[in-house]
């Protein structure tokens, strides 16, 4: 059964041939990068495009003060709520897809994953030209607006004032729904994976024993689909964190989420050093998620 | 026995169909309080599709189906007084043996010392005592289906339903589940119904058998009238290993009948058969009624035997093909006209299986109340 590659300890050499050329292209334009960004995030401005690293916690310092902190926290709370959304919507579309007809299941998922496949400017812009003020997601409303003021004439009742269109961009409401339409396919992947394999035939056993449909849901789906929840969850929390273009865009002055802010240190206002501490900030918190998980479920395999 | 005539289930008129596909053809049969019904068939003879129809998993296209008595066409599954065991077992993976054999008693309130008291009642039942905190990835196959069994028993339905409780056990432990399965209907007094296309599992466990056939019953009866008084050749050959012959009907009196069978020669029988005189019929011979001997030797058979309808039949041919399986040995033999008969000798000696050898003529003689004749 030991083939070649079957085993990394007794095959050395050939695996290390394998291995060399993505261990090199990491090192050389991943870790490499971020050592310097890390490094950056100890250093202070000496000149317009110099960088002095002389160890110094001022921009840790500095990144924790409530301004960042506090905005840090609300990027936290938004990619929360966005994953939260997400998990609601897409629980019931990955069952839907796994108890659709075979024939339909690659449709359904092509359907969930045509979004990749256009850019995420054009997307959002897309939906920016759907949800301003003179958008479809307006004028819709307008109509009924219109419909139902049509409808208390006939009754003889005074027309509804004229309609004024709503602001749905540039505030927080229009950052979530950005968010949760771009991180959407992120989460009913992994729920599809999960459901996918959960064998029918559980759900039938725990309707057969007396069970309803919600508590067949609570008891058997929710549990058995908990580690394609948690994979979801991770996938969609940790992108959503560090958003930039969907709060950039269509975010308001008091909706910038932490990367706009990185951003700004980068280029406006040119100080890297600053820039490096908050991005660090941001790869620390993801950190403490991704190995809060993998306890959590190293836990769950120790107790099987 | 707690068996009784009263039915426990009336399947009346039931049809299924999957878009153009018939898998349930106007079924009607009445399964009795306490009894160990099986359905038998082939694979895709709809046998499944009946059970989970009275499981309340599938809905009748047409007719209906009453549990003791009720209507069971608005029923949800979870309403239905049947619990199933599943081909998959289904046991939940996320919970240990306990949790999973008292789900149901949670799901529906029972207090929680009557769990405890019913839940190490139905463990005793199915000898899964000490595994109270097993998790089912750390059981084997028969286990697990133990648990599936305890989860529906624990419920004291009125009927189980079993889909194919054994086919994914080994042959050893398969054999052993047959006797524990029919001990434990009757230690329960539930009705069992059960699906399965092994024969050997329906002859054995059963009180009555429904054979059905391209969603169609093909015959229903109890296991010895099954093999010994097949209804047609479906059932014939499905039930056990069987020689078929065709033939015409040519003497047909209430105690003797004749088939001129163009393979076999005249086959005489010692009872009437009340067909059309001249009508084509079947001749159905099992391999084990036919006995085998070296012409000359052994038992003098009378050579009036063709002309003696109360006497055995006669016929003679050339061994073909053998196959040795311990307890018994399968002889292929040529018949004069060409086809092939299949003989079964139980070998009561050590030596029995090296009497015949390929290419011997032999000698075969069967009682004259051994065929069945068949008309479809």
């Amino acid at each position: 059964m030991s083939g070649p590659l079957q085993d990394w300890k007794s095959q050395r050499k050939p695996f290390a041939a394998v291995a060399s050329v993505p261990v090199f292209w990491l090192s050389l334009f991943f870790i490499a990068p971020m050592t310097i960004v890390w490094l950056y995030s100890f250093g202070q401005n000496v000149g317009p495009a110099d960088i002095d690293i002389s160890g110094t916690l001022d921009n840790y310092k500095r990144a924790t003060e409530w301004l960042y902190l506090s905005i840090f926290l609300k990027s936290l709370a938004v990619a929360a709520l966005t994953t939260l959304i997400c998990l609601i919507i897409g629980f019931p579309v990955a069952m839907a897809i796994t108890f659709a007809a075979p024939k339909w299941r690659p449709w359904l998922l092509l359907g969930i994953m045509l979004p990749f496949w256009t850019n995420l400017l054009i997307r959002t812009y897309a939906l920016m030209a759907l949800m301003g003020t003179n958008g479809y997601m307006n004028k819709g409303l307008g109509g009924l607006w219109e419909g139902a003021s049509w409808l208390r004439t006939l009754v003889g009742m005074q027309p509804l004032d004229a309609w004024t269109p709503v602001q749905l961009l540039y505030n927080n409401f229009a950052v979530v729904l950005g968010l949760v339409y771009v991180h959407l396919p992120f989460m009913v992947l992994p729920l599809y994976s999960a459901l996918d394999r959960l064998d029918k035939s559980l759900i039938e056993a725990s309707l057969d024993l007396g069970a309803g449909h919600f508590k067949t849901f609570m008891q058997v789906v929710v549990p058995l689909a908990a580690p394609g929840i948690v994979a979801g969850v991770m996938i969609t929390l940790i992108p959503a964190l560090g958003a930039y273009l969907t709060p950039d865009l269509m975010g308001g002055t008091d909706s910038q989420m932490i990367a706009n802010v990185i951003e700004r240190q980068f280029k406006r206002a040119n100080d890297w050093p600053f820039g490096a501490a908050l991005s660090f900030l941001l790869i620390y918190a993801m950190f403490i998620l991704i190995a809060l998980q993998s306890m959590r479920s190293n836990k769950v395999k120790e107790a099987r | 026995m707690t068996e009784t005539n009263q039915p426990i289930i009336q399947i009346r008129n039931v049809s299924k169909r999957f878009g153009k596909v018939t898998a349930v053809d106007n079924i009607s049969l009445d399964i009795r309080a306490g009894e160990f019904f099986v359905l038998l068939g082939p694979s895709g003879c709809g046998k499944t599709t009946l059970l989970r129809m009275i499981a309340g998993f599938e809905l009748p296209t047409e007719g209906q189906i009453l549990i003791d008595g009720q209507d069971m066409s608005l029923v949800p599954p979870n309403k239905r007084p049947v619990n199933m065991v599943f081909q998959s077992y289904a046991v939940f993976p996320h919970m240990n043996v306990t949790d999973n054999v008292g789900y149901g008693l949670r799901i529906s309130g029972v207090p929680k010392s009557e769990i405890r008291e019913r839940v190490a009642e139905a463990l005793e039942l199915v000898k899964l005592g000490g595994f109270e905190d097993r998790m089912p990835d750390q059981m084997s196959g028969g286990q697990r289906q133990r648990v599936a069994l305890a989860r529906s028993l624990v419920m004291r339905p009125k009927v189980l339903l079993l889909d194919e409780p054994l086919s994914a056990l080994d042959a050893k432990l398969r054999a052993q589940m047959q006797f524990e399965l029919a001990d434990l209907q009757d230690k329960v007094g539930i009705t069992f119904v059960t699906v399965t296309h092994d024969q050997d599992e329906a002859l054995s466990m059963a009180s009555r058998v429904a054979v059905i056939n391209k969603g169609e019953v093909a015959q229903l009866a109890p296991p010895s009238d099954l093999y010994e008084y097949p209804a047609n050749r479906f059932v014939a050959d499905f039930v056990g290993s069987v020689n078929i012959f065709e033939g015409t009907l040519t003497l047909d009196e209430p105690d003797k009948a004749a088939v001129d069978c163009p393979g076999l020669g005249k086959v005489y029988l010692n009872h009437g058969v009340t067909g059309p005189h001249g009508a084509n019929v079947w001749i159905a011979l099992r391999p084990e009624k036919i006995y085998l001997h070296v012409p000359g030797k052994g038992k003098a058979v009378r050579a009036a035997a063709q002309d003696a309808p109360d006497g055995h039949n006669f016929a003679r041919g050339t061994i073909k093909g053998m196959s040795y399986l311990g307890d018994i040995t399968l002889y292929e033999i040529q018949l004069e006209g060409g086809q092939i008969i299949r003989v079964s000798r139980p070998n009561l000696s050590r030596h029995d299986q090296e009497d015949f050898t390929w290419d011997d003529k032999v000698s075969m003689h069967w009682r004259a109340d051994s065929p069945v004749v068949l008309l479809s």
